[in-house]
């Protein structure tokens, strides 16, 4: 049961629906398996013609949003692709895209990088800090050597690295404990990407190496050394779409199951009328109810800045990280031996809920970032009130 | 003089707005109504004191007239009964406003929802008038007469019989799990007054003044310490027929209702309560505080399990947000109440054994009551709350059978007389 929406995003998710029904049915998402990119351009362009990319950009700016609540109305397209289980490089894009629309865009070739994004010609990947309970870890170094940056190291786990034309690079200072954040190229001397493999079908990650890629100041988005607010963002609107993915995910294959035990029959009653297996359902229902509203609280907390958005969005990635994986493999055990093959459907969604708990943050990072989080208010708190006496 | 000041700030849908009503709400809070913390506020559910108790209800009472005279009681109840006549928004607002202040903590559940709510759904005009204004002065304290020593989960299998004689009827019975009955005034109870038709047609509603010569109010020790349930006796009770609701042996309609206002629990529209306070002690800031004590907090295991705790306090506030607006859209049916007491309640139990893991060794003996002995002695009563208001197992079928419509259990009790439904042999024999 999606949260509330208006009927403008309404009508936005179905039609998102329906144009994934259309070009990735089940059996399109299990061939491209052996698909090195795991997607289509033509494909992805008429994605964002639909508006995939444009939501987080104001419209000076090229971008625009269903509702005027434009992560809310990203999170529905998250959701759409948990459902289909679909490709496509929904994530970098949307945070590059955000990113560059956030500064202006500002110097050298940024807006042409942004119009590329919105208009789906192209793609872009977001090289992440590591999410860790204490905090997130940046584990590419910038220099500055005058005006320029020396960008030097290797970022893991970047979603889309093979197929992206734009790399948005978080780098940590080289000696102070600033974070500036570089827009490069794909093709520049220096940067090279070796893919990873994954369990998720369509969804490609890569290791991207930047060996002394030296850049000029129009390649900084933002500003130098200042950049750590933003990375907060990105990860929030990470975290956003992951989760509402997950859910997405564990609604097609709860559904599925809840359908194949009203079919399937073994000594000659339906699966659906064991209590043992009733039981069961009820406390599935109750995690993929409960991960609707985690999801999509946070998402409306994190679309207001809410001072509470970090705690909600860790809950929520905590919450269907561990429920989520759990419900997907009672799925699977209701099933039975089909459950356990390629032939059958469900693991599209088992694969994209296993990847998403995993990326950018463990449930158990999470959970430790909630208490790190809780800690930090409140020795906060404890400092206010020894100043004030 | 507050209903002059409501008249004077009406919307155009003819009910005071929302920021003049918060801005009443608050004035009134801040003036009235005494400052306290969550800790506080949980410690008047404080057991074991009676006299404590005492004056925590007397209190309470107290509190309730005040806001009756100040046009902030019963807000969504009709005007006409001495509510406000406005809207869950303005019930939230009210909560939001109440956070960190006092309030009547033990008149809301089940005084106000269930039992004042099915007063409002299925009393006459008369009978309406006659309790509710006082329910909303807190005059009146009701309690539900529900649970059977016999029955367990099974409420609609009531053995609490009432047979009727001319203008009133005679009720013989035993009723159990009364939160506070040695307190409260009236009990709504739910008794078989046809034994001849199949166990769901045969019950019917009565109110009824618990403290009288032929109702026995017994109390309940718990496994905590804990002695406000009550067991209640019932001899030759004597209620006149004007005191029934709802019609004769349709009782079930009413109960259906009567189950449903009381999963709703603290997001009923009638029910007051600081916003996100969750009412038991039970919540992920005892963990953390206890870790603090302890000096645990940056043990990594230890905080991995603050943030499990406060992850599913968290996620159980949201889901029961989240279905309460569905169910009130219709987007979800009343029956899936249940989803949020199976979560909610597997939720703190899950919470209680991180307090209990967290506590370490210092559960294990103590010399001075604080959060340790607390965490053992919760843990001690942990299913309590997969027990109370309804199994968990029987929200599972609930869940599995009315929300998703899998295939009902098979049942003994359905086209057969009551009188010939296999029962549980008597206790002590």
């Amino acid at each position: 049961m999606l949260a509330t929406s208006t009927d403008d995003q309404e009508f936005f998710r179905q039609t998102t629906d329906r144009f994934l029904t259309e070009h990735v049915p089940r059996f399109v998402v299990r061939g491209l398996r052996d698909d090195p990119a795991g997607f289509e351009r033509t494909y992805w362009r008429r994605g964002a013609e639909l508006g995939w990319t444009s939501l987080l950009v104001d419209e000076e700016h090229g971008g625009g949003t269903i509702s005027g609540s434009g992560l809310v109305d990203l999170s529905l397209v998250a959701y759409e692709f948990g459902h289909h289980a679909a490709p496509g490089p929904l994530l970098g894009t949307n945070v590059v895209a955000w990113a560059l629309g956030e500064h202006g865009p500002g110097s050298g070739n940024q807006a042409e990088v942004l119009s590329g994004l919105l208009s789906g010609d192209a793609v872009a990947a977001w090289c992440a800090p590591l999410v860790r309970p204490e905090g997130w870890q940046a584990t590419v170094d910038a220099d500055r050597d005058g005006d320029e940056v020396v960008v030097r190291g290797e970022a893991r786990f970047v979603e889309s690295a093979g197929q992206a034309d734009q790399f948005l690079v978080t780098c940590r200072d080289g000696e102070g404990p600033g974070t500036t954040q570089v827009l490069l190229p794909a093709e520049t001397t220096g940067v090279s990407v070796v893919p990873m493999r994954s369990v998720d079908l369509s969804r490609r990650f890569g290791v991207v190496t930047f060996d002394d890629v030296r850049v000029g100041p129009e390649a900084v988005v933002g500003a130098v050394e200042e950049a750590a607010a933003d990375v907060d963002r990105q990860l929030q609107i990470l975290l956003v779409m992951l989760n509402a993915e997950s859910v997405g995910a564990m609604q097609s294959g709860f559904d599925m199951t809840v359908e194949w035990s009203f079919d399937r029959y073994t000594f000659g009653r339906p699966l659906a009328s064991y209590q043992a297996l009733k039981h069961r359902f009820a406390d599935m229902l109750s995690w993929l109810e409960a991960s609707h509203a985690a999801s999509a609280t946070s998402c409306h907390a994190a679309q207001e800045r809410h001072a509470s958005a970090d705690e909600r969005l860790s809950a929520a990635k905590a919450f269907i990280g561990q429920y989520g994986a759990e419900l997907l493999q009672d799925c699977v055990q209701i099933h039975g031996g089909i459950g356990v093959t390629f032939e059958h459907d469900l693991h599209l969604f088992l694969r994209r809920v296993l990847v998403n708990r995993s990326f950018a943050g463990s449930p158990a990072d999470h959970r430790q970032r909630i208490a790190t989080l809780w800690h930090g208010e409140v020795a906060v708190e404890e400092d206010e009130e020894g100043e004030a006496a | 003089m507050s209903a002059l000041r409501a008249e004077e700030t009406e919307g155009t849908d003819g009910l005071e707005d929302l920021e003049s009503f918060r801005e009443r709400a608050r004035a009134f809070i801040r003036t009235n109504l005494r400052q306290v913390t969550p800790e506080e506020l949980r410690w008047s559910y404080a057991r074991g004191d009676d006299e404590l108790e005492l004056a925590v209800i007397k209190r309470d009472r107290e509190i309730q007239r005040m806001l009756f005279d100040a046009g902030l009681a019963g807000i969504c109840f009709p005007r006409e009964y001495g509510g406000q006549g406005l809207t869950p928004e303005h019930q939230k607002i009210m909560n939001e406003e109440l956070v960190g202040y006092e309030y009547p903590t033990r008149l809301q559940v089940p005084n106000f929802s269930p039992c004042a709510a099915i007063i409002l759904e299925f009393g006459t005009h008369e009978q309406k008038l006659r309790h509710l204004p006082p329910i909303l002065k807190g005059e009146q304290l009701w309690m539900q007469f529900l649970s059977e020593p016999s029955g367990g989960s099974d409420v609609a299998g009531a053995l609490t019989t009432a047979i009727r004689d001319g203008d009133q009827w005679v009720l013989n019975g035993s009723k159990v799990w009364t939160t506070g009955a040695w307190w409260s005034d009236w009990g709504l109870c739910l008794a078989r007054t046809n034994w001849d038709v199949p166990k769901h047609r045969g019950l019917t509603v009565f109110m009824l003044p618990i403290h009288q010569p032929n109702i026995e109010v017994h109390r309940i020790e718990m496994l905590n310490g804990s002695r406000e349930f009550c067991q209640e006796f019932m001899t030759d009770v004597i209620v006149p027929d004007s005191d029934r609701i709802g019609e004769i042996d349709d009782g079930w309609t009413v109960g259906t209702r009567w189950m449903f206002h009381e999963r709703m629990l603290y997001t009923s529209p009638y029910v007051t309560h600081a916003e996100g306070l969750t009412h038991t002690s039970s919540d992920a800031a005892a963990v953390y505080t206890l870790a603090s004590e302890r000096g645990r907090l940056d043990d990594a295991s230890v905080r991995d399990l603050i943030g499990e705790a406060r992850m599913l306090e968290l996620t159980s506030l949201e889901l029961s947000k989240h279905v309460s607006d569905h169910i009130r859209t219709g987007a979800l049916s009343d029956q899936a109440a249940a989803i949020v007491r199976l979560f909610k309640a597997t939720a703190v139990a899950r919470i209680v054994t991180l307090g209990l893991e967290v506590a370490g060794e210092s559960a294990t003996a103590w010399t001075e009551d604080g959060l340790a002995s607390s965490a053992a002695l919760m843990y001690l009563m942990r299913q309590g709350g997969t027990i109370g208001g309804g199994t968990t197992e029987m929200a599972r079928n609930v869940v599995a059978e009315r929300v998703l419509n899998m295939p009902r259990e098979r049942s003994l009790d359905k086209d057969v007389p009551f009188r010939d439904v296999p029962r549980s042999r008597p206790s002590g024999s």
